[in-house]
């Protein structure tokens, strides 16, 4: 039982971090805020006077507005999906019994560590490149025209290259938890005479279902913000302009912080409404 | 027979596995290889493997373009003072959520979460104006702050699900005996946690390091990591794979070393702790 | 500071206190482009003369513009120099971001730099930035696939002679495309290209009252006749090709004719990089037949000074140093002439030593040809060539091009395009108060 002495002491120990990111949220969203509602142009002298609502209006007015949020969306859920069906697949085949699985773990982790950039610059030139990609040399190799990845595929390309980076992570969690799943319920299950995919689909899946949880929650947070893999590759051109990358464009190269700002607030809104939905449909798991 | 089997199963695994390790790995490989090979070899039609003239003319040639050393060094410190300042803010946090939870544990989680949702580039005017105003622009000391408060969210929750498992009888025991919180938190607690919290700096200093936004638009001759550093390789006049090469392997090199020496905490580091 | 910088500036501290100056540190931004590296390699020279040191940040160009405008316009202060080009000048020079350096000293002889160059460089007469390096656009070809096409390139070709030459050269079995030209987004890529290409097609980007122009005939045409060329003989994938990209497939002999910077001459008659070096051919840039402007642009990478800075002397050491006559005869010692920064002196083309490299007049009349104050048939309320010297311009263009990409990867047609076009950018313009 919780003392008086422990829950003060226990409000202490909290304060420094709420604190601090009290600040960080609160100092940067009022000031994103009070932007959001001004004219403000740097090139033109910095601060031009309050403008209403004006720069919300003109932000989802623009053509580029909702095209933008489908884009994200379809980034975001194309990651999930594929690193979700193919983690699990991979989780399941690395918890079976094989030679140099420790090896074959650290091959599988490791573009978990490369930096975006990094990761974007080499899928695009030494991979995706049409002329002298690797894959182009496959493709002729096959007697194929090669294909112009970047523009012809950008979305399933950009969706390559995340998911690449994201696999890892996904496997990792998800072999994690496939290795604590109880082995006799599967043999008792396969004794019972239960094809494969009746013992995945109702013993191996709800297992994981708290697993998967915790991989969906934790990307969708960190895809919801990619940046570099889409500056490097297309920026922004095809159809792979996603919400950040707008509001990039409108903060940096047209140098528009008032509809930049106001294009913040409209990403923060759609974070929310993302994380309220996913809270609804797997937020249960998360209770320990 | 049922040895036979499985001996065949598992040929069969491991094939399947290392080949799908090495599907996986092969984009870093590749990038390993092209490093070493002349500019010509690189774009070579069809491309070469292994059979080149391995030369060093790269790395060389960027040794001395670059101060390699001194980026290196700029994002050690940088992700490694977020990273510990980060723990040292989050381990009272966590220890007080997971010892003496209350009914808004973890709407306070998720809130420390959403945090990390507002996209960072409509802040940059804002935040470059305060580091101008505090004088800091271009310093360590500000990007350690920056990326300490980034990461903190993940920081907090991570630890937190790490000292949920730990047995609160223990702790009651302790108290028994009399211990006062610092002790309790001193010889208790937190040996118990070493494991965690080695996993989740770990996690936190890849990410950390990994971080390109800030790093690159706060940073101008003294603070500059290797993000900055990859930042003046690619797209340069001409094809240049093999420097580029070069160039992202020093990149990611040293965390590439990093995490596959301490792969056992990174596991589970990655796993949050919450997957059993 | 490593040891060594710090050798280096123990050193030139001795030797500058005798002379009463103060050494320097200079932190300088630039681009990562060839020339710019090669004058890294060189600042040695620099150290020893003056006694300052130098700290390079040397970053990719879309990165760099991000960092040095945001740097500017929230006055940071990070560098003490900054590469920046003919776009930004004239604009950061009218908000006063910007030293005038109109007072570089007498053996610098300003007055050497080429007209435009110093016009494009200036606001109100003043010099805010001293180019480093100028270039204009022309076309490179290849002599012996034109030849075996049976052709002959005229001094100043028409964009109807230039596509039948392109169909005619193009040779899919082998791998030979007539034309490579950017389609990548950007507008300094791709953007900058269609940009010159509707000024020789008499289009332009708005009417004396700000209006944009996408609706108008000119462009239709334009941007139909680029990409029906690109389709008949340019290399698959076009619509990801910036300049690295063309520079590429012209030195690996994948291209017939190629319209780009005047600087990406010595490039491809370089036989350490290029495979065709021996086989190149200049010829000014086209235009469509008819209008009386053609299809080349101007550039400058261009050093500055932003005001405030605390080292402002120092830095116009440098700047004088790094611009001058003698550092291309530096350049010219140590890599030969075909490598000095062209574009920038008139003096460099009256150099008998330069006049010998094959591309030297040809980069002088297309520099020469373009006039940025007066870019189109039409009259235009604004100034430059390839772009337009507003502070809204680089948002606007990189969104236009990229809808123009989009019909190069051919997932729009040149209508929506155009129609999209002209409503982002009217929109653009109304949200900055133009109209």
């Amino acid at each position: 039982m919780a003392t008086k002495h422990s829950r003060s002491a226990a409000r202490l120990m909290m304060a420094p971090a709420v604190i601090l990111l009290l600040g960080w949220m609160l100092v940067p969203l009022i000031m994103t805020l009070i932007f959001s509602f001004k004219q403000y142009l740097p090139l033109r002298g910095g601060d031009l006077g309050w403008v209403g609502f004006d720069n919300y209006v003109r932000f989802v007015s623009s053509s580029a507005f909702w095209p933008s949020v489908v884009a994200t969306l379809t980034i975001v859920g194309g990651v999930l999906l594929i690193t979700v069906i193919i983690g699990v697949l991979l989780a399941i085949l690395l918890n079976q019994p094989m030679w140099g699985q420790g090896v074959v773990r650290i091959l599988v982790i490791a573009p978990f560590f490369v930096m975006p950039t990094v990761s974007a610059l080499v899928w695009k030139n030494m991979f995706m490149d049409p002329v002298n990609g690797l894959f182009a040399h496959l493709w002729r190799f096959f007697g194929a025209e090669p294909i112009a990845w970047l523009s012809e595929a950008s979305l399933p390309s950009i969706v390559l290259i995340v998911s690449w980076q994201w696999l890892p992570f996904a496997t990792l969690i998800l072999l994690t938890a496939i290795q604590s799943l109880d082995g006799e319920q599967l043999e008792a299950a396969e004794m019972d005479g239960a094809p494969p995919l009746k013992r995945f689909g109702y013993i191996t899946l709800p297992h994981l279902s708290r697993a998967i949880t915790i991989v969906v929650l934790i990307q969708t947070i960190f895809l919801l913000a990619i940046f570099a893999e889409i500056f490097v590759t297309t920026g922004g051109a095809f159809g792979t302009r996603t919400l950040t990358y707008l509001i990039f464009q409108r903060v940096l190269e047209s140098q528009n912080v008032g509809l930049g700002s106001a294009g913040g607030v409209y990403a923060i809104i759609l974070a929310n409404i993302v994380a309220i939905f996913l809270m609804r449909i797997v937020g249960k798991n998360l209770d320990a | 027979m049922a040895r036979a089997v499985t001996q065949q199963r598992k040929i069969i695994n491991t094939a399947a596995a290392w080949g799908v390790g090495l599907l996986i790995f092969f984009p870093i490989l590749w990038t390993v290889l092209t490093s070493f090979k002349t500019e010509a070899t690189a774009i070579a039609d069809p491309p070469v493997f292994l059979a080149f003239d391995w030369t060093l003319e790269n790395y060389s040639a960027v040794m001395e373009r670059s101060n390699y050393a001194r980026f290196l060094w700029n994002s050690i410190i940088i992700a490694g003072g977020s990273t510990i300042l980060g723990i040292i803010v989050a381990v009272p946090a966590a220890w007080s959520m997971a010892f003496v939870p209350s009914t808004r544990t973890k709407d306070i989680l998720l809130w420390m979460l959403s945090t990390k949702m507002l996209p960072a580039v409509g802040v940059l005017y804002p935040i470059y104006l305060i580091c101008i105003k505090l004088g800091v622009l271009d310093s360590r000391g500000a990007l350690v702050i920056i990326l300490m408060l980034m990461n903190l969210p993940i920081i907090v929750w991570m630890l937190y699900t790490y000292f949920k498992e730990i047995p609160g009888e223990i702790l009651e025991a302790a108290r028994m005996d009399g211990a006062t919180l610092k002790e309790e938190i001193l010889y208790v607690l937190t040996p118990m946690a070493v494991p965690g919290i080695a996993s989740t700096l770990l996690l936190n200093f890849i990410l950390a390091w990994n971080e390109a936004f800030w790093t690159l638009n706060l940073t101008a001759a003294n603070a500059a990591p290797l993000t900055a550093f990859i930042a003046s390789y690619s797209s340069p006049e001409g094809l240049f794979f093999a420097k580029l090469s070069a160039a992202s392997t020093m990149a990611i090199a040293p965390i590439l070393i990093l995490g596959w020496f301490s792969q056992k905490q990174l596991v589970s580091g990655l796993t949050f702790g919450a997957v059993k | 500071m490593s040891f060594k910088q710090a050798l280096y500036a123990a050193t030139a501290m001795t030797l500058v206190t005798a002379s009463g100056a103060l050494a320097e540190n200079l932190v300088i931004a630039t681009v990562n482009n060839g020339d710019m590296i090669r004058m890294q390699g060189l600042t040695q020279d620099f150290t020893d003369k003056t006694g300052h040191t130098v700290e390079w940040v040397t970053l990719e160009e879309n990165v760099l513009r991000q960092r040095v405008t945001t740097d500017i316009a929230a006055k940071g202060g990070s560098f003490d120099i900054m590469t920046i080009g003919m776009y930004e000048t004239p604009i950061w020079g009218a908000n006063g971001w910007l030293v005038s350096l109109d007072d570089l000293s007498a053996e610098y002889d300003a007055d050497d730099i080429l007209p435009a160059m110093r016009a494009g460089l200036s606001h109100d007469g003043t010099l805010y930035a001293a180019p480093f390096y100028g270039e204009s656009s022309m076309i490179m070809y290849r002599t012996d696939l034109m030849e075996k096409a049976g052709l002959e390139m005229p001094e100043a070709p028409t964009w109807q002679f230039i596509r039948e030459a392109a169909a005619a050269m193009t040779d899919r079995d082998s791998d030979i495309n007539g034309i490579c030209l950017r389609g990548k987004a950007g507008w300094g890529e791709g953007g900058a290209f269609i940009t010159v290409t509707g000024n020789s097609f008499g289009a332009r980007w708005f009417d004396e009252d700000w209006n944009a122009q996408f609706d108008q005939p000119e462009w239709k045409e334009a941007l139909t006749f680029f990409v029906d060329m690109m389709q008949e003989s340019g290399p698959t994938g076009y619509a990801t090709n910036g300049f690295n990209e063309n520079l590429n497939l012209f030195q690996q002999g994948k291209c017939g004719m190629w319209i780009d910077a005047t600087v990406a001459a010595s490039f491809v008659t370089n036989p350490d990089d290029s495979t065709v070096a021996d086989k190149v051919g200049f010829a000014l840039a086209p235009n469509s037949e008819g209008v009386d402007r053609k299809a080349n642009w101007l550039w400058a990478w261009a050093l500055a000074v932003p005001a405030g800075t605390q080292k402002e002397a120092a830095a116009k050491e440098f700047i004088e140093w790094a611009t001058s006559k003698d550092y291309i005869e530096l350049v010219a010692e140590n890599e030969g002439w075909a490598n000095v920064p062209p574009g920038a002196r008139t003096s460099l083309y009256e150099n008998p030593n330069y006049q010998a490299v094959p591309f030297a007049q040809k980069t002088l009349d297309s520099i020469l040809a373009a006039d940025p104050t007066n870019p189109t048939v039409k009259p235009v309320p604004y100034v430059g060539v390839q772009f337009v010297a507003i502070p809204e311009f680089a948002g606007i263009a990189t969104e236009v091009s990229q809808e123009f990409s989009a019909v190069y990867a051919g997932q729009q047609t040149v209508d929506e395009a155009l129609a999209k076009a002209q409503a982002l950018t009217n929109d653009a313009m109304e949200a900055a108060g133009y109209r």
